[in-house]
């Protein structure tokens, strides 16, 4: 597990009815450096429990001095994004995990087309001092509701210009995802960040155009879905953990004290994989195969199943 | 402990390349038990003992003049061992300020790095460099960054783009490989450039050490050692030059080996290229010959075991296989199961 980096939050501001900005300053030293697509996992202490939350660093990442971050205010909070929104003030310490880059836009793309839905837009804000300062070929299609997860319209119409294509659907206007991605220039790569329906859909539509996976990139950030309490043994300690219904079994660990090597939080990037000796498991990652998946699961994102003690080779 | 440098030494021709007392008890032998396989001995790159090779990221030893030296020799006869692809531009940037930063903070007797904003100041003492530049900036510098600042630090460096799930080798500065060649290697995954290493594919080594390498984060570098032997104290065993020391390993004898065979180790060092997401890929090179390793009579005893009990595969893959028996009846005398018998 990689040691976290202590930060002061030196500046915030509310940029939408829900969208809440956070600027962090190192508390000792410099920042590590980080690159387009990047993303932190804020840890969160919340009482008894503790949260983890990834958001991305929306910054230039040639400034060296300061992260930003964007939180959406979650309507069914676990308790993270409303601790950011109503407790976080300026001046505040938060323990940050060190910058990790899954999201990353190809040096091979000949053209790059970015699909960001609401909050979504957080990790292209990274990208666009990078694609504008090596000139690259790029369009971002921007889908929000108008005046609630509309941030950074703005300075993104002033900076990009024709660019920029947006879509309110407070004013009827939708992503048209089988003409775009119907029409484009050979050697274009396609990037989404947003709601899993927008992810979904635009995956869906590529796939059906011919489009090779490789070419298709997307990062989703969201609370690991709830599910039913369970309980997990750990065979080489002899103990017993409860993991409740809106815990993670990554979260129960890690509250337990049990250290588990993470990245994504979300059962993309295989960091969490863990082996299993006994016990239903309920798989919701994208990451292990069918095979990988008899002896090994991703505590961020899998369960065990009610009422089955799960064994873990822990 | 300050580093002091040895007068100018050579890696070819009359190969005047010797290690100092303390240069053989810092080298770094790779073997922890009396055999060796593949495996994924990959470990974070934590700073170990000060003095030992491990004590700082980039590794400067009493060497250093010398091998840049070499490194300039070999970049005379054959300027392309030093390849960056437009893409990798921003990685070379990395790479020229993560050494940069390291070794002025690591060994500010030799080096000093003053920073403001984009307009910096380099000095390397024992080169005799003082020079201001624009960071970003490749017009400000005598040559492209990665030339420049890989001309003033030892050992290989390759720069590892990383997409669809592997890292390609599009750049690097690549003068001193142990048989291999990065004109040769470059563009491909590192699945590709892994291809003909027997054994180790079916063990999955590879599989597991891409996942792990994919992974690294910003300032949580990792490393490990590899291995091979040399004939010579010759830095320069790349592909190209295959005609110039290939037969090389048809000259050993009994009466020679001790001076002639080296053992080669490689401190493979990889960090996270901040700015441009690329893996950095060091391969710092050390040479010792059999009879300065043998100073230490518990290397040799263990090195005589390694390379009698070696599998044929990985033998012919090192190109030992025409010494080897040579090396393993010299080595032979260190080892008491062998002198007790």
């Amino acid at each position: 597990m990689s040691a976290a980096i202590e930060v002061r939050v030196a500046a915030v501001r509310q940029l939408t009815p829900v969208v809440r900005e956070f600027t962090f300053e190192a508390v000792q030293g410099q920042l590590p450096g980080f690159s387009s697509g990047s993303h932190v996992v804020v840890h969160m202490p919340l009482g008894e429990r503790s949260l983890r939350n990834a958001y991305s660093l929306l910054g230039d990442p040639a400034d060296r001095q300061r992260y930003r971050i964007a939180v959406r205010l979650q309507d069914e909070s676990r308790g993270g994004s409303r601790f950011m929104h109503e407790q976080v003030k300026v001046g505040d310490r938060l323990q940050l995990s060190p910058p990790a880059n899954l999201f990353a836009p190809s040096s091979q793309a000949r053209h790059h087309l970015l699909f960001a839905g609401g909050i979504g837009i957080t990790p292209f804000l990274s990208y666009l001092p990078e694609l504008q300062g090596r000139a690259a070929s790029f369009s971002l299609h921007y889908a929000f509701r108008g005046g609630l997860t509309d941030a950074y319209l703005d300075n993104l119409q002033a900076s990009l210009g024709a660019r920029l294509h947006s879509y309110d659907a407070e004013a009827g206007s939708f992503l048209d995802l089988a003409a775009l991605l119907g029409d484009q220039p050979l050697g274009t790569h396609v990037y989404v960040c947003g709601p899993q329906s927008l992810i979904a859909a635009v995956r869906e539509q590529a796939a059906q155009l011919g489009w090779p996976a490789s070419r298709v990139h997307w990062e989703v950030f969201a609370a690991p879905e709830p599910g039913q309490p369970f309980v997990v043994q750990l065979a080489r300690s002899g103990r017993a953990i409860e993991v409740g219904g809106d815990f993670s079994l990554l979260e129960a660990l890690e509250q337990a004290g049990v250290e588990v090597p993470s990245l994504c939080r979300g059962g993309v990037c295989g960091q969490c994989a863990t082996a299993y000796l006994d016990g239903a498991v309920e798989h919701r990652d994208a990451f292990l195969s069918a095979a990988e998946r008899s002896t090994t699961l991703m505590p961020c994102v899998s369960r065990g199943r009610c009422g089955s003690a799960l064994l873990l080779d822990l | 402990m300050p580093v002091t440098f040895k007068p100018l030494e050579s890696y070819r021709d009359d190969f005047s390349y010797r290690n100092s007392a303390q240069a053989i008890r810092r080298f770094p032998f790779p073997f922890p038990e009396d055999s060796y396989m593949y495996s994924v001995n990959i470990e974070p790159a934590t700073p170990r003992e000060p003095g030992s090779i491990f004590a700082h990221w980039f590794d400067i030893d009493e060497h250093y003049l010398s091998e840049m030296a070499e490194r300039g020799i070999v970049l005379e006869k054959d300027p392309e061992r030093c390849l960056v692809m437009p893409h990798m531009a921003p990685a070379a940037w990395d790479t020229l300020e993560m050494l940069m930063e390291h070794l002025a903070a690591d060994y500010p007797e030799h080096f000093e790095l003053q920073r403001d904003g984009d307009q910096w100041r380099w000095v390397n003492r024992p080169l005799g460099i003082e020079q201001r530049f624009t960071f970003g900036d490749p017009a400000s510098l005598p040559c492209e960054p990665l030339e420049y600042i890989t001309r003033q630090a030892q050992g290989d460096f390759a720069l590892l783009d990383q997409r669809d799930g592997n890292l390609f080798m599009d750049a690097g500065m690549v003068t001193c490989p142990a048989d291999w060649s990065i004109k040769f290697d470059a563009g491909m995954s590192f699945t590709q450039w892994h291809a003909p290493v027997p054994m180790a594919h079916q063990l999955g080594v590879f599989e597991r050490a891409l996942k792990y390498l994919l992974n690294i984060q910003v300032d949580h570098p990792v490393r490990r050692l590899n291995w091979t032997m040399t004939v010579n104290p010759r830095m320069d065993t790349s592909s190209e030059t295959f005609h110039e020391w290939g037969h090389e390993r048809s000259q050993v004898t009994a009466a020679n080996v001790a001076r002639m065979v080296h053992l080669r180790v490689e401190l493979q060092f990889m960090p996270r290229l901040p700015r441009s997401n690329a893996l950095l890929f060091g391969i710092r090179t050390y040479l010792i010959s059999l009879e300065e390793l043998a100073s230490n009579p518990a290397w040799a005893c263990r090195l005589h075991r390694v390379l009698r009990d070696l599998p044929d595969a990985i033998t012919d893959y090192k190109g030992l296989t025409l010494y080897r028996q040579t090396v393993v009846d010299w080595l032979s005398q260190y080892d008491p199961e062998v002198v007790a018998a």
